[in-house]
């Protein structure tokens, strides 16, 4: 880990105070069940936030807010200037800006590994096919699977599966990155190749929102740590602070739980 | 005894002998258990008692020119094919003017020609050729029809396999993007849209297609304001299609179910549209899984198009009726349905075929896997 740290001392002067995502007094609800509430969060261009907490307390939801795949019912999300509402060109240009890193890969099953890459340039971003190519195969490179461009989803392991979504959202050359939990459903041998892939990418200035129980991975790459329960954000603090000195209760609780065994 | 070896080191062994090949697969297939030996026996049995007699029916004692059902019964004991060559005409175009026949055998000829580069996806200059299968609809409406330069030809006169292939093949065309655009609909998050699909799905499946033909044959003239006259076959065309695409619709619904959830929130997270997201995404997989239940409905519509003997349009088995009532060759009903049904048999078969062979093509070595 000494090493990773050291290597993420530079790109922690990448942070700057453009804002990206500015999140101000956001509820939600499902149906009656009010699942996010009064949410403040405000991520500067850069920064590395990692959210934590027990599960269902909100987290994934609230990341899925910040590209629409769930709406949000109060208040405001601002994405790079740009404000979500009902308006589907504003959700088209964010959409456009963030990639999203899923839990369970959602790659698309009946194309290549190549052709998942190319889609979105292609189709969304009208980039000629060979250009879109090179591009894919250069991150394919990045994420160190290119000898895999010509083959299925279905072929790979589920580390190179989740290493093949992030290249496929890195293609469309995002402003900003949403991990859902990226490696929950990856074998323990596996989780390391993809926390690789995502702390290269945090070190080159990288603008990234992680919901993640790899706390190893928050204390190496983090700017911030921000820990929910019951669809509030409890606390919210650099790492060091987060980790050494927790300041409510139930943070201390969930910590403890975690770090324990 | 086996032999020792460190951990690591153990080579790959052959397998025991008996365990690959023929004699396995014998053992295996035919011969597994007491059950199996005697039922594969009486198999054996059961087609030594039938296959012998088919066989000299069909081709050995059979007479295949004859003048009439007399000649054919002096010349062998079997099938008397005869009558079917007298016929082979009727059989296949109907009542189309014998010198314009050769305007059916183009239009057939072409609608081959307009298929290889839908159906094999290996074709040379697929591009330019899907140009001409896309023209070809209009091509066959003019040759079958006439018109511009050729004899005008009332659809009245259209009979047999062609009549069937007509009707089985517009019906197929149109109604697999109709029936998946219902089965989208019904998905729609528009309550208008989704409300309307599932009215015209339910109803539509809801009543058998005899009663649409006569619709399609006696009411619509109701409807329409007087004096407008409605070709009977493009009516038939219009029931069978929709009825179809109903049926296509909740097939394709079943593959649109199957989709996981994470597949359109992946094309949405990537920023593609709802269309390019079906299209791309979704639509490629869903009709993949959807393609044994949408030949099936294909296979059933082709079969279908015998009905519309009942609003007097004359299909095979209305020209095999209508000549079997022939003085000179009463009694052959055998052969003419022997005939009609190896005729619908290769066609549906061959539908089958493709359809395996495309299910195998387009597996990707998920799911099952």
């Amino acid at each position: 880990m000494s090493e990773q740290q050291s290597e993420l001392s530079a790109a922690k002067l990448a942070v700057s105070d453009h804002e990206m995502i500015r999140i101000a007094e956001m509820h939600k609800w499902y149906g009656q069940f009010h699942v996010l509430k009064n949410i403040n969060l405000t991520v500067n261009k850069g920064e590395r936030i990692v959210v934590c907490g027990p599960s269902g307390s909100g987290k994934s939801t609230l990341i899925r807010c910040i590209n629409r795949l769930e709406e949000h019912q109060r208040g405001q999300i601002i994405v790079d200037g740009t404000e979500l509402t009902g308006d589907l060109k504003h959700i088209e240009q964010i959409r456009r800006e963030v990639g999203m890193v899923f839990q369970h890969f959602n790659l698309f099953p009946h194309l290549t590994v190549l052709e998942n890459c190319t889609l979105a340039p292609i189709w969304v971003r009208k980039m000629p096919k060979a250009e879109a190519e090179d591009v894919a195969r250069s991150y394919l490179e990045r994420v160190k699977i290119p000898e895999q461009a010509e083959k299925y989803p279905g072929q790979l392991s589920g580390g190179q599966q989740q290493r093949v979504a992030i290249a496929r959202s890195l293609c469309m050359n995002p402003a900003i990155m949403l991990f859902d939990e990226p490696t929950s459903a990856l074998d323990p041998e596996m989780i390391k190749e993809v926390l690789d892939v995502m702390i290269e990418l945090a070190r080159d200035g990288m603008t990234m929102i992680c919901v993640t129980h790899e706390m190893g991975f928050a204390k190496t790459v983090a700017n911030r740590v921000i820990f929910m329960d019951g669809g509030e954000i409890i606390e919210e603090n650099e790492p060091q602070e987060f980790f050494n000195n927790p300041q409510s209760e139930r943070t201390r609780e969930f910590l403890s739980q975690i770090l324990l065994h | 005894m086996s032999e020792q070896y460190l951990p690591g080191e153990h080579p790959d062994l052959r397998p025991p002998v008996g365990q690959t090949g023929l004699l396995l697969w014998l053992r295996k297939n035919l011969f597994s258990s007491p059950f199996n030996i005697v039922l594969t026996i009486l198999t054996v049995y059961c087609l030594y008692l039938m296959l012998p007699p088919l066989f000299n029916w069909a081709f050995f004692d059979a007479v295949f020119i004859a003048e009439s059902r007399d000649a054919c019964r002096a010349a062998g004991d079997g099938a008397c094919w005869g009558f079917i060559e007298k016929r082979i005409g009727q059989f296949t175009f109907g009542f189309y003017p014998v010198e314009e026949r050769w305007r059916v055998v183009l239009a057939f000829v072409l609608l081959v020609v307009a298929l290889v580069p839908l159906l094999w996806d290996k074709c040379p200059n697929r591009r330019q050729a899907i140009w001409f299968s896309l023209l070809y609809p209009f091509i066959a409406y003019w040759l079958l029809l006439g018109g511009m330069g050729l004899e005008p030809v009332e659809t009245s006169r259209f009979g047999g396999f062609m009549l069937t292939m007509v009707i089985g093949v517009t019906g197929i065309v149109c109604s697999l993007p109709l029936g998946i655009l219902l089965a989208l609909g019904r998905q729609s998050e528009l309550h208008i849209i989704r409300w309307l699909c599932t009215s015209f799905i339910e109803f539509i499946r809801g009543v058998p297609l005899i009663t649409l033909l006569f619709v399609a044959s006696t009411m619509l003239n109701y409807f329409l304001p007087p004096g407008t006259t409605f070709d009977i076959l493009l009516r038939v065309l219009i029931m069978v299609t929709l009825f179809s695409a109903a049926y296509i619709a909740e097939v394709v619904r079943g593959g649109l179910q199957a989709i996981p959830k994470g597949q359109t929130e992946a094309a949405d997270a990537l920023g593609l549209k709802y269309w390019s997201s079906m299209r791309l995404v979704v639509l490629p997989q869903a009709l993949k899984i959807s393609i044994p239940g949408i030949v099936n409905t294909f296979i059933g519509l082709f079969k279908d198009t015998t009905l519309v003997i009942v609003i007097g349009m004359l299909d095979p088995l209305g020209i095999g009726r209508a000549s079997l009532s022939d003085i000179k060759w009463t009694g052959l009903s055998t052969e003419v349905y022997v005939f009609i049904a190896m005729f619908f048999f290769i066609c549906c078969f061959s539908m089958s075929r493709y359809s395996i062979y495309l299910e195998k093509k387009l597996h990707t070595g998920h799911r099952e896997d």
